[in-house]
């Protein structure tokens, strides 16, 4: 079976928000649409979105590491939002995984939100239905537009290709790969939800350099080099 | 959570009007056992209307939660997983039971089929909606509750003390009203009503502060650590992705201080259980028709207070994501 996700490089994601407003402007004249905004140019504007990018510090100073991780639906294998929806407008589509909300059933009760422990499903103030990612569903299953077209806006707008998508049910998928071989993680594996998005940790590129790498130790000149030095340039320095 | 006025007075009209009809006919039940005086048709055809007036008053609120309410009717379809469809289907029940149980002792059907015994327990149709409506109102009760209980992300809901609390604040506020419905046309079941309150009330108290200490040394499942997936003991979040409102910041956080909190705590704690108490005590001593009316109304506005309480004590794990703005 197929399970979309998305696979999200947190060591290359600068935080750049592209994702979001990418999404946005997909999903406000697409089949999700419109993504209401409200009082956009008052002094409270409010909205609604399906990806945000939030900003973490890891440590203290002068150890710290800025960690921007972007958030929006994880498209649970055991999605606990579909369950209680009470009108059945909150569903997971069989054939890709996809967890989506038929906004002509759904009555806006509120509560397949409270059911999510991430957060990630937003009342839209005008519509009053519940709205959430939909992998830019129209996008990734509509077979008019190129094959390397038929993926989410935020994937294709994301300049340092932080954001994988594909098939984590295929074990050779590009996404497989990045969550097997670079320890990609799930968000609060405690509630065992499963989400089908995983994230690939931060990782240090480290140059490891030993004494005896910068020491030519087995220079065979210094072996019959009988003088004493004192600081000045030694056989060592020497290039050959 | 944010404490929404429509789920609060639905949570708490429907509790007292379940209360009440149980009120109504552990009040029948006990007469036609003659245990205590018997009462005409329209004491329990009154009492119907009241408690159908507080059901459907319950179910108005509710409309005003949702943001489709047109579309309501939708919301029975689920009930094979959702404990919110299961209320939607049983609410109504309950309140047809109530209807009908009050419009046959109006009408005066209540010729025995069956007596049992030396002409106790005479089984009418009265008899048998009564024992539906016992069901119908348990399994009501049972489903408001689990509608909190089931969603395991809010651990403070998440344990039986809720549908408890449900349950027992339910059937005292009910019974207090009965007691209150005596008192007003005078008749000699205040005393027999009060009690049963008194022992409700006091059931509640056992399951809210058993909760109440429950929550205060809850510890929850999810950290920031397992939110974003960084293995640190120091993460502190610099932005949350934009600087105005969001639904996030509105529907899951109650914008209260804790000194606010605690404020209603201790007035809930005082309101729906020590004051009622003493109330009905003092008026079964000095027989007052006013008093137990009193006891109802503080009761009803501590369980306000309570149900309020409620929600601003449930943490969303949502809320790690929303812990500063810039």
């Amino acid at each position: 079976m197929t399970q979309l996700a998305l696979v999200i490089d947190l060591n290359v994601c600068v935080g750049c928000h592209a994702c979001v407003t990418s999404c946005k402007q997909w999903n406000a004249s697409g089949w999700a649409g419109p993504m209401v905004d409200e009082n956009p140019y008052g002094a409270d504007p409010t909205g609604t979105f399906f990806n945000r990018v939030q900003t973490f510090e890891v440590g203290s100073y002068p150890a710290t590491e800025t960690v921007h991780f972007p958030k929006s639906c994880l498209h649970c294998e055991e999605p606990p939002c579909v369950p209680v929806c009470p009108t059945g407008a909150s569903y997971k589509r069989e054939d890709n995984g996809v967890v989506l909300v038929d906004y002509d059933k759904c009555i806006g009760c509120k509560y397949c939100s409270w059911a999510c422990p991430y957060g990630v499903r937003e009342l839209d103030e005008q519509q009053q239905v519940m709205k959430k990612c939909t992998l830019c569903i129209d996008r990734i299953t509509d077979q008019s537009l190129p094959e390397k077209e038929r993926q989410p806006a935020c994937v294709l707008a994301c300049p340092t290709n932080a954001r994988l998508f594909g098939d984590v049910h295929d074990p050779d998928s590009e996404v497989s790969v990045a969550i097997r071989e670079r320890g990609g993680y799930a968000l609060m594996p405690e509630w065992g939800t499963k989400p089908a998005n995983h994230y690939l940790p931060r990782q240090k590129t480290r140059m490891h350099i030993s004494e005896d790498e910068l020491q030519r130790a087995d220079n065979p000149l210094t072996k019959e080099d009988i003088t004493v030095y004192t600081g000045e340039e030694t056989l060592d320095d020497v290039t050959w | 959570m944010h404490p929404a006025f429509s789920v609060i007075f639905l949570t708490t009209l429907i509790g007292a009007g379940q209360g009440l009809f149980l009120a109504l006919f552990t009040g029948q039940l006990y007469a036609s056992i003659k245990l205590i005086e018997p009462q005409g048709a329209n004491f329990y055809a009154v009492g119907s209307v009241l408690s159908l007036a507080l059901l459907v008053g319950g179910l108005g609120a509710s409309f005003f939660h949702l943001g489709r309410p047109e579309r309501a009717w939708r919301a029975a379809s689920m009930w094979r997983t959702s404990w919110l469809s299961r209320e939607v289907i049983v609410l109504p029940m309950m309140m047809g039971v109530v209807f009908l149980y009050g419009l046959f002792h109006y009408l005066g059907w209540t010729q025995p089929w069956i007596v049992a015994g030396d002409g106790a327990l005479p089984m009418d149709v009265t008899m048998v909606l009564g024992f539906i409506g016992v069901f119908v109102a348990f399994t009501l009760f049972v489903c408001t509750g689990m509608i909190y209980a089931s969603v395991k992300f809010l651990e403070e809901w998440h344990s039986p003390y809720t549908i408890g609390n449900f349950t027992f604040l339910g059937m005292a506020s009910g019974f207090m009203l009965a007691a209150a419905y005596s008192a007003y046309l005078g008749n000699h079941l205040v005393g027999f009503y009060g009690t049963w309150a008194v022992i409700f009330t006091l059931l509640g108290l056992a399951t809210r502060v058993a909760s109440l200490i429950r929550n205060a040394t809850l510890k929850h499942k999810s950290t920031l650590q397992t939110a974003i997936g960084v293995r640190h003991r120091k993460i502190v979040q610099k932005s949350q992705g934009f600087t105005a409102s969001s639904f996030n910041t509105r529907e899951f956080f109650h914008h209260q201080s804790p000194e606010f909190l605690k404020l209603v705590r201790i007035g809930f704690l005082v309101l729906v259980f020590p004051v009622p108490l003493f109330l009905i005590g003092i008026s079964y001593v000095l027989e007052s028709p006013t008093l137990p009316i009193a006891a109802f109304v503080i009761q009803y506005l501590g369980l306000l207070a309570e149900r309020w309480y409620f929600f601003a004590e449930a943490n969303h794990p949502q809320n790690l994501y929303y812990q500063s703005i810039a």
